[in-house]
């Protein structure tokens, strides 16, 4: 039977939007405080950290003063007395406050070499008097080293001075601007572009060995009777939520030279001296599929429980053999399951951090490490800002490919 | 009479058996690592390794030296406080705006629902470093850094995806009619909501609890990066166990945090049953 088609009169269709808008205010102001706390403790501190990637108030800050006075300055020739004597008498200020080593670290970013020359003409500016630094600091600066005698230098402190720049992301892409100004490969250190190459390539490495392996068992489990499979379920389970760090912890006994791998090894024959498995790249891969394999089988897992098995079995019993009937009815309905997997680890393995910052040693760092490493030991936050901003892109793009394809709420916990 | 059908040939019988132990072999690949950190961790000796002792059972080889170890060791005692006190008030924050989330978020009304879905849970996607030091940037202005309150917000952070995917899970397939019907009886929306929505979601609610504590427990590149050295955490002690010198507590630790493991996947394995108990209507 046909519905009655309903027709509401103009009054009715004016309350009935307002009571459709009262709905959906109602579902979003559910949503609100999370929305509100996520903007408050995650996107503010993300965004922060993309905005220090362009700003770089160090040297703007140290010495405020030069680098008002270099506005002026068309960078043609060495700047007149004007900058390089309030120069002097700004560093001999630093180094009095013990702040120029920071101008040193930062100029030295800009153009290495300059740390130590920053630092011992701040020494000898230092013995000098206030007086002497205004009637000839210039002259004080040039007699203690000579590259202030070069306009290319100043170019670099004016560089330095910028308080925006992209200079972040051009060393994050081991680029650099050369003297006319145009963009070139940086000559002198290539690290970033291979360490993300490498990255890449061990996420993709990580991917497939976790497909390799989690398939089969996926596979096996899905069509195992429901007892069986639901006992042997929980022996992926419990990895999963073991600590990483203990996993972690684990694979160090396993693999190190009088591990547990080294020592049966030898003790079965087949190998006299002790493998170097720890502290290599091979660790970092190992050590990360087996954490990150439980991302690809849970997705796997479930979609396969939804396969039909009499599509399969129409295929056999029409004459099919099982590996043909395999690959043309059972992969591609799998698939779904497949890419949500795949896609799930190597997103998750692209920005990982603490494997291989504890099994990797220098050859198994990724990206992630790098980072820490600008955070905590270099101190160049913007370096480690801008090379964070380039992970985050790399991630949204997979995020967003996952939604697309798979949909963001349906990621898998067991 | 043959296991298989007659049209089987060697090569799918090979396959069938292939099959099986490669999936064998991979739960043996999972479950490797937990259960070689167990027997190691009553070593008498300060190895990594198993001793010839160990070997052969004798019971001298072994001892509870590095369980006593950690107890007595203050470091690990105050981390196994924080980890706790903040892991608490993270899950506890975190279940408490995720859920009301979720339920906004499963209405059917909801605006922008994908969008707002997939941002909400993208802190399971961002790598970790990303967020340290965004947080470790942003709450310095805050003072959040080097406190406890800056641990629970970060970690509550990293928990909330989870709320939000067990509490839609569990009101997917939820009647809205019957919350309709106790409006229509007289109740009002919050009793009706109390009285209808929150049973039915309750298993939901607690394993979202459950793995938001987890996440916190086990976090170690937040704290890495905003605690201060009063609020070290097992992790973090762990941590900077395996990168120092390495000593047996931490397997002890590990041992102690597999046991935690056990007690959580049984808890939830228990949700889980009780949640289909609820949905088929018994």
């Amino acid at each position: 039977m046909a519905q009655k088609p309903i027709i509401l009169s103009a009054e009715e269709t004016v309350s009935a939007r307002r009571e459709l808008f009262r709905r959906k205010f109602m579902a979003f102001a559910f949503v609100s405080p999370l929305l509100l706390f996520l903007l408050f403790a995650f996107v503010a501190p993300i965004s922060t950290m993309l905005y220090r990637s362009f700003y770089n108030p160090t040297v703007a800050v140290l010495i405020p003063q030069t680098i008002a006075a270099m506005k002026t300055w068309e960078g043609k020739s060495v700047p007149g007395t004007d900058v390089t004597a309030v120069f002097a008498a700004e560093l001999k200020q630093l180094a009095k406050k013990r702040l120029s080593g920071q101008l040193a670290e930062a100029l030295n970013r800009v153009r290495p070499g300059l740390s130590s020359i920053v630092k011992s003409t701040a020494r000898k500016m230092r013995r000098a008097e206030d007086a002497d630094l205004k009637e000839k600091g210039t002259e004080l600066l040039m007699e203690a080293n000579g590259v202030w005698a070069e306009k290319s230098t100043w170019r670099a402190v004016a560089r330095a001075g910028k308080v925006y720049t992209v200079d972040n992301f051009l060393t994050a892409l081991d680029l650099e601007t050369n003297e006319s100004g145009s963009i070139q490969r940086r000559e002198a250190t290539q690290i970033y572009v291979a360490l993300y190459t490498k990255t890449l390539r061990i996420a993709l490495i990580i991917t497939v060995l976790s497909l390799l392996l989690g398939y089969p068992l996926a596979y096996y489990l899905a069509n195992a009777p429901s007892k069986l499979a639901n006992a042997l379920m929980l022996m992926v389970l419990l990895p999963f939520w073991t600590s990483l760090l203990v996993r972690t912890t684990s694979w160090i006994a396993l693999l190190q030279t009088n591990g547990v791998v080294n020592s049966t090894l030898i003790w079965s024959g087949l190998i006299d001296t002790p493998l170097e498995l720890l502290y290599t790249q091979f660790s970092t891969v190992i050590a990360m599929t087996h954490i990150l394999l439980p991302f690809m089988i849970l997705p796997l897992y479930s979609v396969m429980k939804g396969i039909d098995p009499s599509y399969m079995r129409a295929a056999l019993s029409m004459g099919s053999k099982p590996v043909p009937a395999f690959i043309r009815i059972y992969l591609p309905m799998s698939l779904p399951g497949l890419s949500a997997g795949a896609l799930l680890v190597f997103i998750i393995s692209v920005g990982y951090y603490i494997t291989p910052a504890l099994v990797g040693g220098t050859d198994g760092q990724m990206i992630s490490n790098i980072i820490a490493f600008h955070m905590q030991q270099s101190n160049n936050w913007e370096l480690a800002a801008a090379l964070g901003t380039l992970l985050l892109i790399l991630i949204v793009a997979l995020y967003w490919t996952y939604d697309r394809l798979v949909g963001a709420g349906n990621i898998k916990l067991g | 009479m043959s296991k298989f059908p007659h049209y089987f040939s060697i090569w799918d019988k090979a396959s069938h058996y292939g099959l099986k132990w490669t999936a064998w072999a991979v739960l043996f690949f999972l479950m490797l690592p937990i259960l070689v950190i167990i027997p190691l961790s009553f070593n008498v000796e300060p190895y990594f390794t198993f001793t010839d002792g160990m070997l052969r059972l004798d019971p001298d080889a072994y001892s509870l030296r590095w369980y006593k170890e950690i107890f007595s060791d203050d470091k690990w005692v105050l981390a196994i406080q924080n980890s706790f006190f903040i892991g608490i008030f993270a899950a506890l924050l975190a279940t408490v705006i995720g859920t009301v989330a979720a339920v906004g978020l499963s209405r059917p009304e909801m605006p922008f629902k994908r969008l707002i879905t997939a941002l909400l849970l993208s802190p399971m996607i961002v790598p970790l470093i990303i967020i340290a030091a965004g947080m470790f940037f942003f709450y310095t202005r805050f003072n959040l850094v080097g406190s406890y309150l800056g641990l629970i917000i970060a970690h509550a952070t990293l928990g909330t995806p989870f709320v939000i995917i067990t509490v839609t899970a569990a009101l997917t397939g939820f009647d809205r009619s019957l919350y309709n019907a106790a409006l229509s009886a007289g109740a009002a929306p919050l009793k009706a909501f109390w009285d209808i929505v929150v049973p039915l979601i309750r298993p939901g609610v607690i394993s979202g609890g459950l793995f938001a504590f987890v996440t916190s427990f086990d976090e170690v590149v937040l704290v890495l990066f905003l605690a201060g050295p009063g609020q070290r955490t097992i992790p973090k002690q762990m941590f900077s166990g395996l990168r120092e010198q390495i000593n047996p507590t931490i397997l002890a630790v590990a041992t102690l945090l597999i046991v935690v493991s056990v007690a959580f996947l049984m808890t939830l394995e228990f949700l889980r049953r009780r949640a289909e108990r609820i949905r088929s209507g018994q």
